[in-house]
């Protein structure tokens, strides 16, 4: 792998941009604003009275805006934006990647606006009318489905998380990364996805002897082609049609993509064409060359699909700077592709002792999971992590454990565990610990 | 009219099974299994047009050929740009070098030196490359581009000839490099 691709693919940066220090900077007014509330961006200490709450705010006192045909986030929360990067952005600037700012973010769901994006070579721009979805290779009876008649289809909504192979890539390099939750963890993002289970339309289709995989297929200009095995397939997969509750974002597949719950990003093929049942794998480019595992003995493990089980704690953590002892309230995101969280532990100490984290329900499978804390910062320098454990006892490993399975700065799969190092100053770096 | 006793606490105790099933899990097998059969059927010229799947043995490979020689013409005019001189690379992925290193704890993954099978490399260029006109390329062009990035990379001669049916006889050196771990 050239060093180009794989810059792009991890943020291997171990500064962080200018412009992404920016938006942290002025993320980290925000979250002050949010935890010490809004007399604190009045430079005016917690607990006084001022003059403006003394004063009828001016919008209390002229009407609002009208109605609007489809809304927006407020105009001063702006600078919650996706860091985007492309390792090709001479020749191919549309190749690349955007991150959800997790930092900035409560909650499970990601807004769709702010869904990580990954594209081979841009988002197209596809005309409903003239997209269709083929099924054939080994069924009975090959079918062509629209927008339209898929959309009379009886279908289902499930939340999921989808990942890239590639998120968290950043935290194999040899320097830890000194970004966000979303710069380094960005490329993952829960949405509820509504569509046609997959298992009905090859059903109607009729499988075939010797059926094994499907090859899906995606519209866009990069012709994306990732092989899954049919009983994925006929499990929980999806085309689905709709993210929370709206035709699925054009960034995210619009009109139709496939949904594998839990599986590798890259495989939950965007703006869906094709479908191909074979009885084998294509072997394609990105099941190949790209998204393979490469350990020290020079064998490449292929296939992983399954993504591991995993969390990062989003407060506090880089971005942020402590103003103050005292109680805060930590708080992240939890996730595994292998079903439901049932524990986050956190360790002030890295690693040494752990305690338990609350869990916010629902706990929806293959999902995000919001834990939280109270927690006490008593002005010591500190380790934060976050070790996440799911239904099937999957336990999220160490960085050291992870890495020592495969060649320096592998990129793909990496689900360790985070480190935030607390300054006695308060500021906050990602460590390797 | 008075209910039997019976029959009351038979559906009380129905509704409370039902309202015991209704956990918040969001992969219960709850899904439909019957739709309304819309597929369409596809022509043949469809089918034809839209399936350009091709696998490592050569299945789906299209009529046509190239040589190395008019290889070196089709990467000058329309891969140079960005893949380098003769494969090196920069400022997009190199082609070219690597064989020999992935265990050598530098590894240098290139075409040559990890990809698998020849034909993922012919399916990729046909349906990606060039990426400011994918698509474009003939059939001819993609074969002879073909051999010519795998004559760089040392392992077709410079007389090669990739077609249908020789393109599935190389073996890359990388082939058995890859452990499945689709079932693990």
């Amino acid at each position: 792998m050239s060093k180009t691709k794989a810059s792009h693919d991890l943020v291997a940066k171990t500064e962080v941009p200018p412009a992404l220090a920016d938006n942290q900077r002025r993320h980290f007014l925000t979250r002050s604003a949010s935890v010490a509330g809004t007399l604190a961006t009045a430079g005016v200490a917690a607990g006084a009275a001022t003059a403006a709450a003394q004063e009828v705010p001016a919008w209390m006192k002229a009407p609002g805006t009208p109605m609007r045909a489809y809304g927006t986030p407020s105009s001063y929360e702006k600078s919650v934006q996706r860091p985007s990067a492309s390792g090709y952005a001479s020749v191919s600037p549309a190749t690349g990647s955007s991150r959800t700012p997790h930092q900035s973010l409560e909650g499970t769901i990601t807004p769709s606006g702010l869904h990580f994006e990954r594209h081979h070579n841009g988002v197209p721009d596809i005309d409903p009318s003239k997209h269709e979805l083929l099924i054939h290779g080994l069924v009975n009876r090959p079918l062509m489905f629209n927008l339209a008649t898929l959309s009379r289809y009886p279908m289902v909504s499930r939340t999921h998380f989808v990942e890239c192979a590639g998120n968290s890539g950043g935290n194999s390099a040899a320097k830890p990364p000194q970004g966000t939750a979303g710069a380094i963890h960005g490329l993952a993002s829960v949405s509820e996805w509504t569509g046609v289970p997959l298992s009905l339309l090859l059903n109607e289709a009729g499988l075939a002897g010797g059926a094994q995989w499907v090859i899906a297929e995606g519209a866009d200009s990069a012709a994306m082609v990732r092989s899954v095995p049919l009983s994925k397939c006929m499990d929980d997969a999806m085309v689905a049609l709709y993210q929370n509750g709206e035709r699925v974002r054009p960034e995210q597949g619009y009109p139709m993509r496939l949904l594998l719950p839990g599986w590798e990003g890259n495989m939950n093929v965007k703006w869906l064409r094709r479908l191909k049942v074979a009885d084998g794998p294509a072997h394609s480019k990105d099941e190949t060359s790209k998204y393979t595992d490469l350990q020290p003995d020079g064998k490449a493990r292929q296939f992983t699909f399954e993504l591991g089980v995993k969390s990062i704690i989003t407060f506090p953590s880089f971005g942020t700077k402590l103003d103050r002892r005292g109680l805060y309230e930590l708080t992240g995101i939890a996730w595994s592709g292998a079903g439901r969280i049932s524990r986050v532990e956190i360790s002030e100490d890295a690693g040494k002792t752990w305690r338990d984290a609350n869990l916010q329900g629902p706990i929806y499978s293959k999902s995000f999971t919001r834990f939280r804390l109270p927690w006490e910062w008593n002005g010591n320098a500190v380790v934060l992590q976050s070790r996440a454990i799911d239904e099937k006892g999957n336990v999220q490993p160490t960085r050291a454990a992870f890495v020592s399975q495969y060649v320096a700065g592998m990129n793909y799969h990496n689900h360790y565990i985070q480190s935030w190092a607390i300054a006695a100053d308060g500021s906050i770096s990602n460590v390797f610990a | 009219m008075s209910l039997p006793k019976k029959s009351i606490s038979a559906s009380l105790v129905t509704v409370m099974l039902v309202a015991g099933c209704a956990t918040p899990d969001n992969t219960a097998p709850s899904a439909p299994t019957r739709g309304p059969n819309l597929g369409a059927t596809p022509s043949a010229a469809q089918l034809a047009a839209m399936d350009t799947s091709i696998t490592p043995n050569g299945a789906g490979l299209p009529a046509g050929s190239g040589t190395v020689a008019q290889g070196a013409k089709v990467y000058a005019a329309k891969c140079e740009t960005c893949h380098g001189p003769k494969g090196v690379g920069k400022p997009a992925d190199a082609l070219v070098g690597g064989i020999g290193s992935l265990a050598s704890g530098k590894p240098v993954r290139t075409v040559g030196s990890y990809w698998p099978y020849a034909t993922t490399f012919f399916d990729y260029v046909r349906r990606a490359m060039p990426t400011n006109a994918p698509q474009t390329l003939s059939n001819d062009e993609v074969y002879a581009v073909t051999a010519y990035v795998l004559n760089l990379n040392g392992i077709v001669p410079e007389s090669a000839v990739r077609n249908a049916q020789t393109l599935p006889q190389v073996k890359m050196p990388n082939r058995d490099g890859f452990i499945d771990y689709s079932k693990k």
